[in-house]
């Protein structure tokens, strides 16, 4: 029962989309699927939210290595929530002034939005933006011009980096039009209008028969790994 | 203390009095302040007294002109007909200084202490994480933390609201959503929309212990309708499309006069030869040898300048939000720079430009 029925669930639902995908009449049900799948995902992040409870309020009772920053984390979490789920500070829709909660919960001024912009936003970035060195640092470390490949690929990169900023101009500014061409900043457009939609749409063609044999091997319960171990 | 420590200390004490020097030894206000508009919000209920649902005009709008109820002053305007509010949006210390130098005592911008402790939070959040380029440290720790509750907390808010709220309870339950956050919901109830919130509640039944094999069930029910959609969705959308798109003619003709286009002949033939190639190299079931392994030679070269200009494209992207951070930085924390000169009132910007042309004509 705790395999047979998740596999049966599983071919269910998938082969109903695909069925109704040929029927016109039943098109439309691809798109309520669809929003069955964002109410579980939204749950989905509740669970998260729970997990994420339940593992931080563990390690803050153990008092293990690093509890304190536990404590922070479930502040930040508790306090990101009351003022999203609360629209604290959040005014009313115009259409409905009369409605407390009637307004965005993005609405700028809000606690929410405040959290948003001044938290997750500099956060995030911040965060991404250090990958520039560690993309950087790995590259320097792991690229080698050793072969005609690895030449191709450096090559490419460092044309595309270049040809996208102002040091374009000033390497090959001084051609003349007849080689304009060869400027870096539309050898970089050929590169991307040509070689690269050649090599991404083979990429493409690849990716889709591979999710389509994926999508078959899981449907006829070929492939049951998502289920996890242990006996059903 | 340690000669590595020491010299670090000394650089963050020597960075910290800076700070508090850029901070407060500035003529309009210390840096990083953050200024706003205060905009008044009117609203009032211009129903008749029969009617159930109210109907709701801005009192300063043009529509307003036509009720008589709005042509008393909005004091007088009984309370449950009216509702008010400020709404505060961004804006620059130069336009502040401006109205403030013609009339100071109706001046509708004013300093945001709210937003101007944002600023500084989201600047040392920033520092905090740059910090781990040294090395790991309590600070960045401490950010880390932040980012992870924030962010859990964040997705839930968004799921919540714009998928729970309206998708869910709205379908399920509109009168009652009606009443507290969708107000203007018109539909009646759809109770198929049962079927996602047990298997909703099923999947949190991963939380228990004892109950988590159950969790399986919305799991599989997810994972059968994604592969389901993806099937058709990936052949019709990525295979069919891609191939459609790379039969095209491998000699060109200019349509205004009729001449050979010799680029965009040899721009489609490298594409057609590059899908080709590639898809050659990515086929495993015949060994590349011979003319196979020539033709996936080139299909590797393709690849090979798809991946540098992806390596270029991440890198270039990572390098603008560090950009973006580091002129956060300087312009709205430290005010070190102002490039889109918002500090400056806009008479002293038409001012500087036009010394500024007058010295370069």
């Amino acid at each position: 029962m705790k395999r047979t029925i998740p596999l049966f669930l599983t071919a269910i639902g998938g082969f109903v989309l695909i069925i109704a995908y040929y029927i016109p009449h039943t098109q439309g049900w691809g798109e309520v699927a669809a929003i069955w799948f964002d109410i579980l995902a939204a749950i989905a992040f509740l669970l998260g939210g729970g997990n994420l409870m339940k593992i931080h309020l563990k390690k803050i009772s153990d008092h293990k290595a690093g509890w304190a920053y536990s404590v922070i984390t479930i502040i930040a979490f508790l306090a990101t929530l009351t003022a999203g789920l609360g629209k604290v500070f959040s005014p009313p829709s115009m259409q409905y002034p009369d409605m407390a909660w009637s307004g965005s919960y993005r609405e700028i001024g809000s606690a929410f939005w405040w959290l948003f912009e001044y938290a997750f936003k500099p956060l995030t970035a911040t965060m991404f933006s250090m990958l520039a060195f560690y993309v950087a640092s790995a590259a320097f470390r792991a690229f080698r011009a050793k072969n005609f490949e690895a030449i191709l690929l450096l090559g490419t990169a460092f044309i595309i980096l270049l040809g996208r900023t102002a040091a374009a101009n000033w390497v090959t500014g001084w051609l003349p039009e007849s080689w304009a061409g060869l400027k870096l900043e539309n050898v970089t457009v050929t590169i991307m209008q040509v070689f690269n939609t050649a090599g991404n749409r083979a990429i493409m063609i690849g990716i889709a028969l591979g999710v389509a044999a994926t999508s078959l091997k899981v449907l006829l319960g070929v492939d049951r790994s998502y289920l996890g171990g242990g006996k059903g | 203390m340690k000669k590595e420590t020491l010299i670090w200390t000394i650089v963050m004490l020597l960075g910290a009095v800076v700070l508090v020097l850029n901070a407060t030894l500035r003529q309009h206000g210390p840096a990083g302040s953050a200024y706003v508009e205060a905009v008044p919000q009117r609203f009032v209920d211009v129903s008749d007294p029969g009617e159930i649902e109210p109907y709701w005009i801005s009192y300063d709008s043009e529509e307003a002109l036509d009720y008589e109820i709005c042509a008393q002053p909005f004091a007088d305007i009984p309370a449950e007909k009216r509702e008010d509010w400020i709404r505060y949006d961004q804006a620059t210390l130069g336009k502040y200084l401006e109205e403030e130098a013609i009339n100071p005592a109706r001046n509708p911008y004013q300093f945001s202490l709210s937003r101007t402790i944002g600023i500084w939070i989201a600047a040392f959040f920033t520092l905090f994480i740059f910090s781990f380029l040294y090395k790991d440290n309590p600070f960045y720790k401490i950010a880390e933390s932040c980012v992870v509750g924030v962010t859990a907390a964040y997705w839930m808010v968004v799921g919540f609201w714009d998928v729970i709220v309206p998708n869910l309870l709205g379908k399920l339950f509109p009168e009652w959503v009606k009443l507290w956050a969708i107000p203007g919901l018109e539909e009646p109830p759809n109770y198929w929309y049962a079927v996602p919130l047990v298997l909703g509640i099923l999947l949190l039944m991963r939380l228990s212990p004892k109950g988590a094999w159950i969790s399986r069930w919305p799991l599989a029910f997810v994972i059968g309708t994604t592969a389901g959609m993806r099937l058709t969705g990936f052949l019709h959308a990525d295979f069919l499309s891609q191939i459609r798109n790379t039969v095209i003619p491998v000699i060109v003709f200019d349509p205004t006069n009729g001449s050979f286009d010799w680029w965009a002949s040899l721009s489609n033939i490298i594409i057609v030869v590059g899908v080709l190639s590639a898809l050659v190299y990515f086929f495993f079931s015949i060994e590349h040898k011979g003319v196979v392994g020539k033709t996936a030679k080139l299909g590797i070269w393709f690849l090979m300048v798809t991946f540098g200009a992806a390596f270029g494209y991440t890198v270039m992207g990572r390098i603008a939000l560090f950009a973006i951070r580091l002129e956060f930085l300087f312009d709205d924390w430290l005010w070190l720079i102002d490039p889109i000169q918002r500090r400056v009132p806009i008479e002293e910007v038409a001012l500087l430009w036009s010394s500024l042309s007058a010295g370069f004509i």
